[in-house]
């Protein structure tokens, strides 16, 4: 019965949730490996990035949530990675820290080559996809979804990571971007947007995810890779708009309604 | 009868409210003084404010035995390294080794900390190291149950470039209001305050904290108004 190595709920047959959600879990049992994983506590939400005509763009907002409460509120989720990458994360803040860390490491143990060569974001793309894929083997994941946006030879690179999953687009999004700046990004981006054109668009998508996604706020950065290099923005906010006639006096007439 | 003996085992945990806050020339830390053991109050009058250096303390929040720990290493890591440097370690690297450990040990720890101190390099500064090993610095900060009855509070009444006093008067306020509403908070207010000019600890009970809404000050005895008789009935009519 023991020798197996397959846990009894398992050998039973009944269905035993072991996913990544799951919260830590140690048994000392001959029975089930021991697991890491985690909760996040401290967390960020959506990341926005989109190619232009010069490079690509990315926008997040500033705040660290801890649980429902939005408990920070100038949390700098977007990191330049090198002269011509920025990382954007969102999930638990203290792993990007780390993976900050990392990518930190490997630019500066880069540079001191001295070879001439330097990393591109494709290389750092790469790098990451390698550090999240092996700890999610390891069942001890950075809780992050990842951007890498930047440009490379006059080539612009857009990539997101989670768990070692990696893909590339002209657009992507996390979290809740996922679902409400995406379609908006499907309908309006072009290969030859503008700066203005593209700042634009993510503004957007910055003002309906602070109506739509309550872990948001209204304070935001965005970063800017080109050929020159990187600049983020210094932190601004949107122009919300309420007035509209029917938020004035939406249960008029229907008493008990919201 | 399981359940009963609940209470009996819960770890030892500190409810509590703790602050830092920078101001000028240096940090004021704030916190509460209960420890509890479930709904007991297992030590009423704790001291969460730790110190690590000479010139850098640590509020403790979350388990009070995971918080012991590992103030005890960085202090013992942070004794040798001042010999090693041969000068006071900054608040940074203090802040540092406070992360390292509560971020590589998240699964098995619950502490939340603020490390704030003073050094000559960069004057007075607060870092918040939350649950899971997030650290960051800032102007202000909080932690603990008590915490969250003062989000807003702290919104309307910090500003920028306080005062040794003002600072210290913020603390003192926030602490006792949080204490009002917390029931894993309280106790006595106790501050330390750090700057160029060395530490200096305070220690706030009783009269010396102010009252707040539906609290009352010890004062009359009920005596006074038991001995006169009950009031007479009055015809209303």
């Amino acid at each position: 019965m023991f020798a197996t190595g397959i846990a009894e709920e398992d050998r039973k047959g009944s269905y035993v949730d072991r996913s990544i959600s799951r919260p830590c879990n140690f048994e000392i049992s001959q029975q089930s490996p021991v697991t890491h994983t985690q909760y996040p506590y401290v967390t960020g939400t959506s990341v926005l990035g989109i190619k232009y005509k010069d490079g690509v763009l990315l926008a997040a907002d500033m705040a660290g949530s801890y649980g429902s409460t939005v408990r920070y509120k100038s949390i700098h989720r977007l990191k330049a990675v090198g002269s011509h990458a920025v990382l954007g994360a969102s999930g638990e803040i203290s792993d990007f820290q780390q993976v900050t860390q990392y990518l930190d490491e490997l630019v500066l143990n880069d540079y001191m080559w001295e070879d001439g060569n330097k990393l591109g974001p494709q290389e750092i793309h790469s790098y990451l996809n390698r550090l999240m894929y092996n700890k999610r083997n390891k069942f001890d994941p950075f809780w992050n979804s990842l951007v890498l946006g930047g440009v490379e030879n006059g080539q612009k690179y857009l990539g997101v990571n989670m768990i070692g999953v990696h893909y590339k687009d002209n657009h992507v999004a996390t979290g809740f971007g996922n679902h409400l700046a995406r379609p908006m990004f499907r309908n309006e981006w072009r290969e030859d947007l503008t700066l203005e054109e593209g700042v634009k668009l993510l503004e957007k998508c910055l003002l309906v995810l602070f109506y739509r996604d309550r872990s948001s706020i209204n304070k935001f950065q965005i970063a800017k890779i080109t050929e020159e290099g990187v600049v983020i923005s210094e932190p601004f906010a949107l122009k919300p708009n309420w007035d509209f006639k029917a938020f004035h006096n939406p249960t008029l007439g229907a008493d008990g309604s919201w | 009868m399981e359940n009963d003996m609940g209470w009996m085992n819960a770890p030892h945990s500190m409810g509590t409210t703790i602050i830092a806050v920078q101001y000028k020339d240096g940090v004021v830390l704030g916190a509460d003084s209960r420890t509890t053991t479930g709904v007991y109050v297992a030590n009423r009058a704790s001291d969460k404010i730790t110190q690590l250096t000479d010139n850098v303390y640590l509020c403790r929040s979350g388990s009070a035995a995971d918080s012991q720990i590992v103030s005890d290493y960085v202090r013992y890591f942070l004794h040798q390294h001042t010999i090693q440097l041969g000068r006071p370690a900054t608040v940074k690297t203090v802040a540092k080794l406070i992360r390292e450990l509560s971020y590589q040990n998240k699964s098995n720890l619950e502490a939340g900390l603020i490390v704030a101190g003073w050094d000559k390099y960069e004057g007075g500064s607060v870092y918040g190291v939350p649950l899971g090993g997030t650290m960051l610095q800032l102007p202000f900060t909080t932690g603990g149950s008590g915490s969250a009855y003062l989000y807003g509070f702290l919104d309307q009444a910090w500003k920028d470039s306080l005062t040794k006093e003002e600072a210290e008067d913020l603390v003192v306020k926030a602490v006792s209001l949080a204490i009002a509403r917390d029931g894993a908070s309280g106790g006595v207010v106790r501050t330390v305050i750090i700057n160029s000019e060395g530490v200096k600890r305070n220690f706030y009970a009783g009269d010396k904290l102010p009252t707040w809404y539906e609290e009352i000050a010890p004062g009359i005895s009920p005596l006074e108004s038991l001995l006169s008789g009950p009031a007479p009935m009055v015809d209303t009519r």
